[in-house]
């Protein structure tokens, strides 16, 4: 076999690699807003509860927590008399979703943190409300300062995709494998892949610089 | 069975927890182990990386800096099923263990090479200046000067990557290697349940990330902030 009938399946994969990664981006996105904020809130419900996300999140291995809500969460569900089977996609977007998404809520708690008290102080001299100072002071000048972490992480979540191969999920990694035992060719399937992932991690880069520059206009004047 | 210990189906969670915790434990000594190999594997191949980088022939420096980079931006997976599968065919074989601490130093290399960088450039141009006046060899100002003053501020971040390293080595289970999560996955696969090893060992990796970050903050806080006190 030629090593370009090795290329549809592993484009396919490569697809479906690209969608969990959108997919499973946007959710640690959404994660690490929500309770990199949280952290920082006075309610000590949701700040305890941001913290214990962030910490066994962060504290634990992603493997062990995709195995957790792939294996183990169906039996936890039969247990309270639930239906927690999740299809591999759902639980690989979750457990990819959630992991990264306690990483960057550090980076949002540090980000928002590092804006100036005087700039809070100026909202509070103006009138605004908590609210106010929070989305229209603080996040516009913490978020630039976030970009980079950001861009660091979804590379890093783009890499433990492949790790979804293993609950049974057709990405790039589970494709080449399949190939591999066709095939035997190790070293030609394992490099084109290596290529490939290279590739999607520097469009990734090239993405997160472009975002991180457009964002870069809501920086304020520096005193 | 496992390691020549039983588990204990029949007489609730609690027993069945009790009664798989010694071979956990013994995954969790792997675990561990590989940790440290596959860490100091990266400490040694990410100093020659970051030597090589520093390199002011651009036709050293920039091969350097693109393997690095590869290095970083593909999957641990991806480049262990590479080792594993590919170097037999080349005649090296190595046992799994091994293979998999090569993989995880590998992966590090990239990110300790940085650090070493960082630190390496945070020591001040005074000091270079310095050992230049006391006529010091370059070697020597390397040996004496630059690492002793660049050793402290690198260790706090080499310390979580060996943190990060420990979270990373569940992926060693898919060569067979017995660590923690794959004990944990034996256990499910004999007995249908899932839910107590696997809970266990979130359990134990938070226990575990805990102390070793409570660990390198207690060594960070030893170390001298600034410069090397004159003995």
């Amino acid at each position: 076999m030629h090593w370009t009938e090795y290329l549809p399946p592993l484009l396919q994969g490569a697809w479906v690699t690209v969608e969990l990664t959108v997919y499973s981006t946007i959710l640690g996105a959404v994660c690490a807003f929500a309770f990199g904020i949280g952290k920082l809130s006075r309610n000590w419900a949701i700040k305890g509860f941001s913290i214990v996300y962030i910490e066994i999140f962060r504290g634990t291995s992603l493997l062990v927590q995709l195995f957790w809500l792939y294996f183990a969460l169906p039996i936890a569900g039969d247990l309270i008399g639930i239906n927690l089977r999740l299809p591999p996609v759902a639980a690989g977007v979750l457990a990819l979703g959630l992991n990264i998404g306690a990483y960057g809520a550090e980076v949002v708690r540090g980000a928002i943190q590092a804006v100036r008290p005087s700039q809070y102080e100026a909202a509070k001299a103006l009138n605004f409300t908590a609210q106010q100072a929070l989305w229209r002071i603080a996040l516009p000048q913490a978020i630039p300062e976030m970009m980079p972490a950001f861009g660091n992480l979804a590379v890093q979540n783009l890499k433990d995709t492949a790790l979804a191969s293993l609950i049974s999920l057709g990405d790039l990694a589970f494709r080449a494998e399949q190939v591999r035992n066709f095939t035997q060719d190790s070293t030609t399937v394992y490099s084109m892949i290596l290529l490939m992932y290279f590739g999607m991690a520097l469009v990734l880069t090239a993405i997160m610089r472009l975002l991180e520059r457009s964002v870069g206009r809501w920086r304020g004047a520096r005193s | 069975m496992l390691f020549g210990f039983h588990w204990d189906t029949g007489h609730g969670e609690l027993v069945f927890a009790w009664s798989i915790l010694p071979m956990l434990l013994r995954g969790l000594v792997v675990t561990i182990e590989a940790s440290i190999v596959g860490f100091f594997i990266a400490l040694v191949i990410g100093l020659i990386f970051a030597v090589l980088k520093d390199v002011p022939l651009k036709i050293i420096s920039y091969p350097a800096y693109v393997i690095t980079e590869f290095f970083r931006d593909t999957p641990l997976l991806v480049q262990l099923f590479f080792l594993y599968y590919v170097l037999p065919d080349y005649g090296i074989i190595l046992p799994a263990f091994l293979t998999g601490a090569l993989a995880l130093g590998i992966q590090y290399s990239a990110y300790t090479a940085e650090v070493y960088r960082a630190g390496i450039e945070a020591v001040p141009k005074g000091q270079h200046e310095a050992a230049k006046a006391l006529d010091l060899t370059a070697s020597l100002t390397f040996t004496h000067i630059v690492l002793p003053q660049a050793v402290p501020r690198v260790v706090p971040a080499m310390g979580n990557y060996l943190v990060s390293i420990s979270k990373d080595v569940p992926v060693l289970s898919v060569v067979t290697v017995l660590e923690m999560l794959n004990v944990a996955k034996i256990i499910g696969d004999q007995t249908f349940d899932y839910l107590v090893p696997l809970s266990m060992v979130g359990g134990l990796y938070l226990i575990l990330t805990i102390v070793a970050s409570a660990a390198v903050r207690w060594v960070d806080a030893k170390l001298p902030k600034t410069g090397v006190p004159m003995r």
